[in-house]
């Protein structure tokens, strides 16, 4: 897994719940393609069509509360998201987007630190979010030993497929 | 240690566990609805080829019971062929009903057990005295190849519910009125422990509506001393031997948090957030909330208990000329019961449609979706933007008590002079 990544934000605010990362509607679809093409569409219609590839979603207090569909962390990486990074994460999200490969940084006030369009790099080992336009730098929370396990193994799929003696 | 620790512990083969501590704990049971065919795709990619145990994991087909379109229906062909392919001992179809309500029902639910659903509303089993959180499809998927999962042991906080509620207010006032003060993440990554002389003396429709809505606070679990009511209802359904774990004495809460229940009024959450908490004569008395319709139902608030004080308001009346007020009774079992007692023909006279058990228009998915503009009053326990169909839409949560009101009136009513 990459330690480090830049990309290009887009910021949301407060109890982003996963009905606006996606909606209940389309919760039969299957194909991350057109899943992704619906993320964020409870907060605008225009996210997924103009979201910056390895861009980063940066928001406020728990992201992703509400219904535990895999469907949102799985829009969010289709849609181009590589990380999102806000106040704090509801739990079953946090654990999705982890099993997924999309990394979920606690990264306290960063929402108004940042404008929609300005680049971020994360640094997970250094613990630090810095903004290009500003030059300013961030501190950001360390992700747990046993999420760093599934990350760095590439996600839950590829560890249980090693643990199944599939690879 | 606490009596979710013990439960943690126990499923881990571990004497003991301490908060923070990451543990791999035994499930005594899976269940995965019909939103996450991902969980059959996980499971084939991970390499699974059959379940851990036929007799510990269940589909439920409730969201989408029965089937509003060719996709969905697809999906559901796909999941019974995977349930038929293992086996699997339960299996609940489009019939049943709400899966946290059929659960209990068939006896799969039991106090001291490990419950994981993929569905945020699996906090509802601590209701029995069980643990029971929700999943994503993925980590299903692994949970149906080992039977088991990892857990970080969480903060427990205690929730006392002290006092005996005034007439017209409802398990659901009382839930609402809490998260209004801890908030949407006021429990994240917590369980919360809800215990008082009001949990120790509510039945088992009550507690399973307040364990329901704690993952609106964040809650990974939520849990309750199982009282005789719950111990009646367990022995007569449950289809394994159980334990009822309890807390040590003098255990320390990470935080403890008290409302007296004797004071509370009905409550309403205003659009658009669960944690937008307002007692409904201070909403109604700020303005006149005119609604388009009413709706009755889902693992939250559709249960007998529910419809039946809905039919005792709307006996012999009427609701508002063009609103509509949509009944959906949790599970098929439900159903039954209130077609029995007579609550179904009195709240059709009434103008009410009745729907198939099952999620259904909860999540925005079928039987009872908003239009853009419209304002809807519902027992349910999410009113998101967008959650009930049109982002535009706007949604108050609220007692079926308070809902059968004011679709009497056609605006938002306080329910309590009509009981």
């Amino acid at each position: 897994m990459e330690k480090k990544l830049t990309g290009k934000v887009i910021v949301v605010g407060d109890n982003i719940d996963t009905d606006q990362i996606y909606p209940g509607c389309y919760l039969a679809l299957t194909d991350p393609k057109e899943i992704g093409s619906h993320c964020l569409e409870g907060v605008s219609r225009e996210i997924a069509s103009t979201f910056p590839e390895g861009g980063i979603v940066v928001a406020g207090r728990n992201f992703g509360c509400g219904s535990s569909r895999e469907h949102a962390p799985i829009a969010l990486l289709a849609m181009g998201a590589r990380a999102v990074l806000a106040d704090s994460f509801a739990r079953i999200f946090f654990r999705n987007a982890i099993n997924l490969g999309l990394l979920p940084v606690i990264c306290k006030g960063i929402s108004r630190h940042v404008n929609a369009g300005q680049t971020l790099t994360l640094d997970l080992d250094a613990g630090t979010v810095s903004v290009q336009e500003t030059g300013e730098s961030y501190p950001c929370e360390q992700l747990g030993e046993q999420a760093m396990l599934i990350l760095e193994a590439g996600g839950i799929k590829p560890l249980m497929r090693k643990r199944f003696g599939k690879e | 240690m606490h009596a979710i620790e013990k439960i943690l512990a126990r499923n881990s083969g571990k004497e003991s566990v301490r908060t923070g501590e990451i543990v791999t704990a035994k499930i005594d049971f899976a269940e995965i609805n019909d939103l996450y065919l991902q969980t059959v795709y996980s499971f084939y990619e991970m390499g699974g080829e059959k379940v851990w145990d036929r007799e510990r994991c269940a589909f439920v087909f409730d969201h989408y019971a029965p089937c509003p379109d060719v996709k969905s229906a697809s999906n559901h062909r796909e999941m019974r062929e995977f349930a038929k392919k293992n086996n699997l001992r339960f299996h609940f179809d489009t019939n049943c009903g709400v899966c946290h309500q059929v659960m209990p029902e068939a006896g799969v639910i039991y106090p001291g057990m490990i419950v994981v659903a993929t569905d945020s509303h699996t906090t509802t089993h601590g209701a029995f005295g069980a643990m029971g959180t929700g999943c994503g499809a993925t980590d299903m998927a692994t949970i149906l190849m080992t039977g088991e999962l990892w857990f970080r042991v969480p903060e427990i906080i205690e929730i006392r519910l002290e006092g005996e509620a005034p007439k017209g207010v409802y398990p659901k006032d009382v839930i609402l009125a809490v998260l209004g003060k801890i908030r949407a993440d006021g429990a994240v990554y917590k369980a919360i422990d809800f215990t008082g002389s009001y949990v120790e003396n509510l039945n088992v429709a009550g507690r399973m509506v307040i364990c329901n809505m704690a993952v609106e606070m964040g809650a990974k679990t939520a849990y309750m001393q199982p009282n005789q009511d719950v111990l009646d209802y367990v022995k007569a359904r449950a289809v394994r031997p159980y334990e009822v774990q309890y807390t040590d004495p003098g255990y320390e809460y990470a935080e403890s948090y008290v409302f007296d229940v004797s004071g509370l009024e009905p409550e309403l959450a205003c659009p658009h957030s669960v944690e937008n908490v307002h007692p409904l004569s201070e909403v109604i008395a700020g303005q006149d909330v005119k609604l388009d319709q009413g709706y009755i139902g889902s693992c939250t608030g559709g249960r007998e208990e529910d419809i039946a004080v809905a039919a005792g308001i709307l006996k012999g009346k009427h609701i508002a000329p063009y609103t509509r007020l949509i009944i959906v009774p949790a599970s098929g079992e439900v159903l039954s019961e209130c077609i029995r007692k007579g609550y179904i023909q009195d709240l059709m006279a009434a103008g009410a449609t009745i729907a198939a058990p099952g999620c259904a228009a909860c999540l925005g998915v079928h039987e009872g979706i908003l239009a853009p503009g419209e304002i809807c009053i519902t027992s349910t326990n999410r009113n998101f933007p967008g959650r009930m169909g049109s982002k535009e839409a706007s949604l108050y949560l609220a007692s079926p008590a308070t809902v059968a009101a004011s679709l009497l009136n056609g605006r938002i009513t306080d329910p309590r002079p009509y009981l």
